[in-house]
């Protein structure tokens, strides 16, 4: 049993504490949005934010969570989308999407830290998240886009 | 769970209004209409098996597998295009399977001739030979054929729809048809009434189904422009709904452990371990491999990991060596094809000319589609209930109806998105175990998911091949070409897992990508040998000609270097009189990266060319040397689809298949040792990222073709021969095997 904070709500998740919080997100309480892709912290699909840093949730166990737990379903909703998916949608990145959970919530820790990336800034930080269909350009760009209208806000 | 879903086990309320099964089939070529496979419930109306109404508004079926490549928004826009609706109007639902359903877009594929050659009477003729796709339960996505496929059939679709509902309107208002028009989802009378197609459904439903002609494309409103993809939203917020996300009440999770050794068995397992870790529940036995049952997804891999198996090793040769030995022993045997065969490569070679040779060879690889497999089951003892992200849906459901001895009537099938495909879901093993498991469950719902080592490790993979390339030049140009193609067939895989049978003869898919290139070189042959070696293989994103684009537009460059001609120019002189349609994407490529045929110290550039899918496309990469090492810094691309119905769409698929394609020839590789991939996940199977991937300069799109073609698959293929060409132009080496990352050193 483990009491986590996520997107702002106590939660408690019947399950082993060396359970990763991956797991615990999408079957313990159902929240599918974080996806599982390697298992191994290889791929970035898992990402989620504890206290606001990008991290693997495949790679922690929920006994070892330390802070407040941030998904992609805390970001926004499709009728009330975040500035950064607001852009994704714009630029129409997604192509089978199965991906994108994860490099949306690294693009927000990027932006949190780097309000205006380089493009050098957005390698950096983004080259643990795979993409197999092959959007990085419009994942570029959106983030571009996203930095200046939250600039402008 | 959709709506369609839902209703399809229901008996069907509305009566034979209904099931006017086959408006759209009535211009097919198939003399007798499949059935219409939905089962509308009251207050819903399928005018035909693609358009759907109920009191919410218009739905489309969109039966084809979403991999990522934008089909559900391309299909619903054709058919908005003839309904006069906005396609952000209308919902879309992925339908059960059906035999209203196949795929008539793989017709002409079944000629032994290269397409571009196709003529008129063969064009038709593949049309009335898609037909073929019906008997054998055709409802497949792939082959890069869905826009071929719906062009036709998802405006007629619209077009029988919206006059259908017309006809009900002139009824209702004693004005004749021809006197009314449609606008955003409704009838518009002379008078400004305005009756919406909701409305109109239940008087339409019961008329005999209008089969009006299709609109000129110079009317067209969405046709040709980009539209916004209606799955956006839900896929930037975590809430499109995966195979992996499907969440049952009381669900199990499952996780598999099958036996590494190919094509081997199991004698006995022991589950003492497992059982003792939390969260696991119980083991059960698949035959050739154990499911853990847990309460979660990970603490049954763990329990996968800790069953003792008593493994009995697979049939196939154990090594990457005896692999490629066997392979290399089939082209001393008989040559399965002949596919091209022009002048005499055997005669004495003209004076002067300058004779060269390449051996060749790619290795097996892995789709590593994002999305691990899975498949979830509901087995009711008398019914069963299973959701699976796949790309042949009326064969998967009658493997899971196989499994639990069940009428293929009595298995409901749901096909989800799908977190990428590239070939992988057309195979059946994902939806067969699911069912083999539920039905030792009976009444528990459960989610049976590989773990990316399963997955990597249980391929149907690209076949590893062996090209072997004899060619001469003369005065700059080529005058004799004859290359061999060695390797296992994906095709006869493919087939006879899915039809139980695979075709004899020659196999085109084998040596696609080299027999069928346009270049009018005045002596060309070439053979395939087909090797059967046993280890599991399937198409793979582009299929043949993923692996001979690599063999033959190398070899080409190769030749072009020999006869001091500049690689583009060299191919566009034997292309200009074979193709015009070819050449003219090969000048854009040229234009659009002001190819000179130079370029400066540390830089290197490559031209890469293949025809697959009807489409011709010609790719340029630009090579840099930097302290880091070699960057792969800017990419090119030019093709001709013959029409582009999504321009955006067509674009994300271009570099989509190229990335797919750099992906596969910098890092990728499946070897064997001890009967087993050595591959595991990510770590060892990378691919390209945001910091590897080359900047996409320009994408030419060129509409000169007489009828549509694929694009889905087609941007793969040149990929790897333009980069290998580039390290040549930087480097002077000369890459004749994959991947590259073992070879050059590139700043990764």
């Amino acid at each position: 049993m483990a009491n986590l904070t996520i997107n702002g709500t106590a939660h408690s998740v019947d399950l082993p504490d060396e359970v990763p919080l991956l797991w615990a997100l999408r079957d313990g309480l159902n929240m599918t949005g974080t996806k599982f892709g390697c298992g191994v912290a290889a791929c970035g699909a898992c990402t989620v934010h504890i206290d606001g840093e990008a991290v693997r949730s495949c790679q922690v166990a929920i006994g070892d969570v330390w802070g407040e737990v941030t998904t992609i379903e805390g970001t926004g909703t499709p009728e009330n989308l975040s500035v950064l998916q607001q852009a994704w949608v714009d630029h129409q990145v997604a192509q089978c999407g199965y991906c994108q959970s994860g490099q949306i919530m690294q693009a927000a820790a990027l932006l949190a830290e780097t309000p205006r990336p380089t493009d050098d800034d957005i390698d950096a930080a983004m080259q643990g998240n795979l993409c197999r269909c092959g959007t990085y350009p419009r994942i570029r760009a959106a983030i571009h886009d996203a930095a200046a209208k939250m600039q402008e806000a | 769970m959709s709506r369609i879903g839902k209703i399809a086990r229901r008996t069907f309320l509305i009566g034979s209004a209904a099931v006017v099964g086959g408006v759209a089939f009535g211009v097919y070529v198939a003399r007798k209409p499949a059935p219409n496979p939905l089962t509308p419930e009251d207050g819903e109306v399928a005018l035909n098996p693609f358009v759907v109404i109920d009191e919410k508004g218009v739905t489309i079926i969109v039966p084809k597998a979403e991999m990522g490549q934008g089909v559900q928004t391309t299909w619903a826009t054709l058919a908005a295009e003839e309904l006069d609706m906005d396609p952000a109007d209308l919902r879309i639902e992925h339908g059960p399977p059906g035999k209203a359903y196949y795929n008539r877009g793989m017709g002409t594929q079944l000629f032994p001739t290269a397409d571009y050659k196709l003529s008129g009477w063969q064009e038709t003729l593949g049309g009335y030979l898609s037909v073929a796709g019906k008997l054998l339960d055709g409802q497949i996505t792939g082959g890069s054929t869905s826009m071929v496929d719906g062009f036709d059939k998802m405006r007629q679709a619209g077009a029988s729809a919206r006059e259908t509902l017309k006809e009900a309107a002139a009824q209702r208002l004693g004005v004749a048809r021809s006197k009314l028009k449609t606008e955003g989802g409704a009838v518009i009378a002379p008078d400004g009434t305005r009756l919406t197609y909701v409305d109109l459904a239940l008087e339409a439903a019961v008329l005999e189904p209008e089969t009006p002609r299709l609109r000129n494309p110079r009317d067209w409103k969405l046709i040709g422009q980009s539209q916004p993809r209606h799955d956006q939203a839900p896929k930037a917020t975590g809430t499109a709904q995966f195979s992996i996300d499907v969440r049952l009440p009381g669900m199990k999770f499952a996780a598999l452990k099958r036996n590494p050794h190919q094509g081997g068995t199991m004698a006995g397992f022991d589950d003492t371990e497992a059982l003792k870790l939390p969260g696991v529940e119980k083991v059960v036995g698949l035959g050739d491999g154990v499911a853990v049952i847990a309460n979660n997804s990970w603490s049954a891999m763990q329990g996968a990991e800790a069953v003792v198996i008593d493994w009995v090793k697979g049939t196939h040769p154990e090594t990457t060596d005896e692999i490629y030995a066997e392979i290399a022993r089939a082209m001393e045997g008989e040559a399965n094809s002949t596919m091209l065969e022009r002048g005499d490569v055997t005669a004495p070679l003209p004076e002067r000319a300058v004779e060269v040779t390449a051996e060749y060879s790619v290795p097996y690889l892995s789709h590593a589609q994002m999305e691990p497999l899975s498949a979830t089951a509901l087995f009711h003892g008398d019914r069963l209930e299973i959701w699976s992200g796949n790309q042949a849906p009326i064969h998967s459901r009658k493997v899971a109806a196989e499994e639990v001895g069940l009428e293929v009537e009595a298995v409901e099938m749901h096909t989800t998105l799908m977190g990428g495909g590239f070939g992988r879901r057309g195979f059946l093993d994902f939806t067969r175990y699911a069912a083999r498991l539920a039905a030792k469950m009976p009444g528990e719902p459960v989610q049976l998911l590989w773990s990316r080592e399963e997955d990597m490790g249980h391929g149907y993979y690209r076949p590893g091949a062996i090209g072997s390339f004899r060619g001469a030049v003369k005065d700059g140009r080529a005058v004799m070409l004859d290359g061999r193609i060695a390797g296992q067939s994906a095709t006869a895989s493919f087939m006879k897992i899915l039809f139980g049978f695979a075709p004899s003869g020659p196999d085109k898919g084998h040596v696609e990508g080299a027999f069928d290139q346009p270049y009018g070189i005045p002596n060309a042959r070439i053979r395939g040998y087909l090797a059967d070696v046993g280890v599991p293989v399937g198409p793979w994103r582009s299929v043949g000609s993923s692996v001979n684009a690599f063999f033959f537009d190398s070899f080409l460059d190769e030749m072009a270097h020999a006869a001091g001609t500049d690689p583009l120019a060299f191919r566009l002189d034997l292309m200009r009189g074979e193709d015009s349609r070819s050449a003219k994407v090969l000048e854009a490529v040229g234009d659009a990266c002001n190819w000179t045929g130079t370029t400066p110290e540390g830089v290197g550039r490559g031209v890469g060319f293949c025809y697959s899918f009807g489409t011709p496309v010609a790719e340029v990469i630009e090579v840099q040397q930097t302290d880091a090492g070699i960057k792969i810094a800017k990419a090119w691309i030019a093709a001709d689809p013959g029409r582009a119905i999504d321009p955006q769409n067509v674009r994300a698929q271009l570099f989509g298949g190229m990335a797919y394609g750099l992906s596969a020839a910098l890092h990728q590789q499946i070897t064997f040792a001890d009967g087993a991939a050595e591959q595991q996940n990510f770590y060892d199977y990378d691919a390209i990222r945001m910091h590897t991937m080359p900047e996409v300069v320009d994408i030419r799109i060129l509409e000169n073709g007489h009828r549509i073609s694929g694009i889905g698959e087609p941007g793969t293929p040149p990929a790897a021969s333009a980069l290998a060409n580039a390290l040549y132009d930087l480097t002077g080496v000369r890459a004749r095997r994959l991947p590259l990352a073992d070879q050059f050193d590139f700043a990764i």
